[in-house]
């Protein structure tokens, strides 16, 4: 008869299959369970290590959500004021045009309130990377309606659904930028399914390697879910996000080096 | 010695550069100097004036309402600046297109034909450093060689071979000032 | 020998701020002060000491610019007139709350809204107040003349190092288009990289394996730790307050009667003491240089021996306030200012000093406007 393993027996470095990298602090996540964020966090904190940027790497988090975003991330970070993250990030890289400069934007705050800072960041063609998470809504300030939320889309500021003769259309700023011939490399990415996330790791793997080769500012969307403000579980959320996000705001690179 | 001037008249008859000229020749032989120039839209094509002060003491205001020397160059300026020459002062004019002529009798009052002679000249350029000449004659502040560092400061270096001709035409305005109204 | 130019103000800190070790500017043009950026554009800044100059799409986006090259430890500057500061606004406030240092110049016109572009002095209250959000000073240096519109770049990063906290140059229409001789410094090197991780271990500049990382935040959700981050802040500022006041005492020695006066106004007071004094009044001028902190002190004492105190402002009367609490009722304290844009005349500012405190009250032609 086998005894039970113990915890020790089982952790051990022959049984590892995979582990947290270590750029992501010890600190719980605060995002809802269920929601994109915390997936990429990871992602782009893995990144990060393996291309051994920590010492080299300043990030820029959002008002939003990822407000916090320097709890979980083990670099050196600043929180700017809301939708200015563009604007903080050109400041620090043109006077640092070696390091790596990162900014992490929810929707509301790169395509409302920041759209300036974006779009002339964008045209500047700062040598930053824009890592944008898109879920269609405010989700920290409580599920109000965001630029990119959908047509009869119900949030807590359109609670009949979203009214395009007054409210106007969703903002697929993402393809407006990569209009500007200051953007080099455009992409939209998930990563609700693991072949998603995979995908997504790569996207970001490039947007980095671009920022090191001083090719322009590299744009990675993020479509994500927002299992609390959508008001659904997680599972019913990601289906939602599959049959109603993504016909709007379709996966794949926009952009792509060479191109326009 | 303190010398409050203003100069005044439309823009682009070089009333600022006028001013900044003596300014910097001022500065060349170390005096105090001060320019005070009017800015704004109101300079493109509307009145333009500039507040210079040259002296052997620190400047308290740059900024008066009372000048020992009026330079004026137009009518509006005729209008605005005749009542502020302190009394005992000087108001240098050009009489062209001037239709109110000055009415004090208690300063003394030049006139300068300066537009005439710089249309004689076909150099509308040095209009100014006519005036220019006819104030330093009422008022030798500067010395020659300082006016010349002056403008070679306050000349961008492709404008240097018009020295010459600037200082020519400083030295015609000595010549042109004519008194109109004298204190005894 | 000596470097001496005959500089406009707005050129002079341009150039101050190049021979200060400047890193980087970010600004917008705006009337009156537009020389700034153009100046500095033509400097050729970058071959010159590496300095990087950037026109940005709005103010807003310049103070953040500002707040990211200051959180990496660099020496950041903007410069804009009233409408663009009030538009920097938050920026500065976000500044407060991290306590970057930085330069900002304010080079003032007369409003509210767009008012006009000639000189003013009415965004005292926000410079000396706080103009954002929030409980927190800046250090306002009041410039009055060209030169010090030069040696304020250098003194200005000075103190906003120092003390981690934002400085202002407050100035004005005329102090920034008037051009006066100024004497002019060797350029003082930039840091480099490593003098900067060396020399400010707070700024975000890479997490190295050695330390801890780096976060530049003004967010702390715990109201506890909130206050206690607040109560450092006021620490500072009591501290700036007991240590960087500034001020220039004109003929006060004998004065009986007090102008007190800054930036343009305080030279415009200078000629109206010499008018006084040459009338035979005992007048002299206070000038507070610094405006955050303010001459209360000095200002306290002068009120034992004076009269009357006139403040001058070209504005509906701010900095009369805070003379009025440094002296606490000890002796009358008048304002007369003009606004939207004019500048008041020597005499016209001695009148109104005679006229409120040396002329009795029978023989009282008119009542000064007071606003």
């Amino acid at each position: 008869m086998s005894q039970l393993l113990t915890r020790e027996e089982i952790c051990v470095p022959e049984n590892e299959v995979y582990s947290r990298t270590c750029l992501l602090t010890d600190a719980a996540l605060s995002y809802c369970p269920g929601c994109g964020h915390g997936t990429a966090h990871r992602l782009i904190m893995e990144t990060i290590e393996e291309m051994n940027l920590q010492a080299d790497t300043i990030g820029v988090a959002p008002v939003g959500c990822s407000v916090l975003a320097y709890d979980f991330m083990d670099i050196d970070m600043q929180q700017a004021a809301h939708g200015r993250a563009p604007a903080v990030a050109t400041g620090i890289k043109r006077l640092y045009p070696n390091k790596f400069v990162f900014t992490y934007q929810g929707d509301g705050d790169l395509a409302a309130i920041g759209t300036g800072e974006t779009i002339h960041a964008c045209n500047r063609g700062e040598n930053i990377t824009i890592f944008f998470v898109n879920n269609g809504i405010y989700g920290m300030t409580g599920g109000q309606m965001a630029p990119t939320t959908l047509p009869g889309m119900k949030t807590a500021t359109s609670p009949y659904g979203r009214d395009t003769e007054t409210m106007g259309y969703p903002l697929k700023i993402t393809e407006l930028i990569a209009m500007l011939p200051g953007t080099y490399y455009v992409t939209r990415q998930s990563v609700h399914t693991p072949a998603n996330v995979r995908k997504c790791k790569k996207a970001i793997e490039k947007a980095i390697q671009y920022q090191k080769l001083n090719k322009g500012l590299c744009f990675v969307e993020i479509v994500s879910n927002c299992n609390s403000g959508w008001k659904m579980t997680p599972l019913e959320s990601n289906k939602w996000m599959e049959e109603n996000m993504f016909p709007m705001y379709p996966l794949g690179d926009i952009k792509v080096p060479k191109q326009i | 010695m303190t010398e409050e001037i203003i100069i005044a008249g439309f823009g682009g008859q070089g009333v600022l550069s006028m001013g900044k000229i003596l300014a910097y020749s001022g500065m060349m032989q170390d005096k105090e100097v001060s320019w005070f120039p009017s800015y704004g839209p109101e300079m493109r094509g509307g009145t333009a004036n500039v507040t210079v002060i040259i002296s052997d003491e620190r400047i308290s205001s740059p900024i008066l309402n009372k000048f020992d020397t009026a330079i004026i160059l137009n009518q509006q300026s005729m209008d605005k600046f005749e009542g502020t020459v302190k009394p005992g002062g000087v108001l240098i004019y050009d009489p062209n297109g001037i239709v109110r002529h000055p009415e004090r009798t208690d300063i003394n009052i030049y006139t300068i034909d300066a537009a005439d002679e710089a249309a004689r000249l076909g150099l509308k350029k040095v209009f100014n450093m006519l005036v220019l000449g006819a104030f330093l004659k009422l008022k030798p502040l500067i010395e020659p060689e300082y006016m010349h560092k002056g403008l070679e400061k306050s000349l961008p270096l492709r404008h240097h071979n018009t020295i010459p001709e600037n200082e020519k035409a400083i030295a015609r305005g000595m010549e042109l000032v004519m008194p109109k109204h004298l204190l005894n | 020998m000596k470097d001496i130019r005959l500089m406009k103000g707005n050129e002079a800190i341009a150039e101050g701020v190049i021979r200060a070790g400047c890193d980087g500017y970010f600004g917008y043009p705006i009337t009156p002060q537009s020389e700034v950026l153009e100046y500095l554009s033509a400097a050729n800044t970058k071959q010159r000491t590496g300095m990087i100059v950037l026109q940005a799409e709005s103010e807003i986006a310049s103070i953040h610019m500002v707040y990211g090259g200051a959180a990496a430890g660099k020496r950041v500057m903007t410069s804009s007139s009233s409408p663009g500061i009030s538009l920097m606004q938050e920026g500065i406030s976000f500044m407060a709350g991290t306590e970057l240092p930085c330069l900002l110049l304010n080079v003032v016109r007369g409003g509210p809204g767009l008012g006009t572009i000639q000189p003013s002095q009415s965004d005292y209250f926000q410079a000396v107040k706080g103009g954002g959000h929030g409980d927190y000073k800046m250090i306002v240096l009041a410039p009055a003349s060209v030169q010090e519109m030069y040696d304020f770049a250098k003194l200005g990063f000075d103190l906003a190092f120092k003390h981690r906290i934002q400085v202002m140059v407050l100035s004005d229409g005329a102090i920034g288009q008037m051009m006066e001789k100024v004497e002019l410094d060797e350029e003082i090197p930039r840091l480099t990289d490593a003098e900067i991780v060396k020399k400010y271990p707070w700024a975000t500049t890479g997490k190295t394996p050695d330390r801890e990382r780096n976060i530049i935040t003004s967010l702390d959700l715990n109201p506890v730790k909130q206050e206690i981050i607040n109560i450092n802040l006021q620490k500072k500022f009591k501290h700036i307050q007991e240590t960087e006041v500034r001020f220039e005492r004109i003929m006060c020695d004998d004065a009986e009667y007090l102008f007190v006066a800054y930036g343009s106004s305080a030279r415009v007071c200078q000629k109206a003491v010499m008018l006084g004094r040459a009338k035979g009044i005992k007048v002299g001028l206070l000038r507070p240089i610094t405006l955050f902190p303010f001459p209360s002190i000095e200002l306290a004492k002068l009120a034992k021996q004076v009269k009357g105190m006139q403040a001058i402002e070209m504005s509906a009367g701010q900095m009369v306030e805070d003379v009025r609490l440094a002296v606490n009722g000890a002796v009358p304290v008048e304002h007369y200012g003009r606004l939207g844009g004019i500048i008041p005349a020597p005499d016209e500012v001695l009148n109104v000093l005679e006229q409120n405190f040396i002329i009795s009250k029978k023989e009282k032609k008119y009542e000064p406007a007071t606003y």
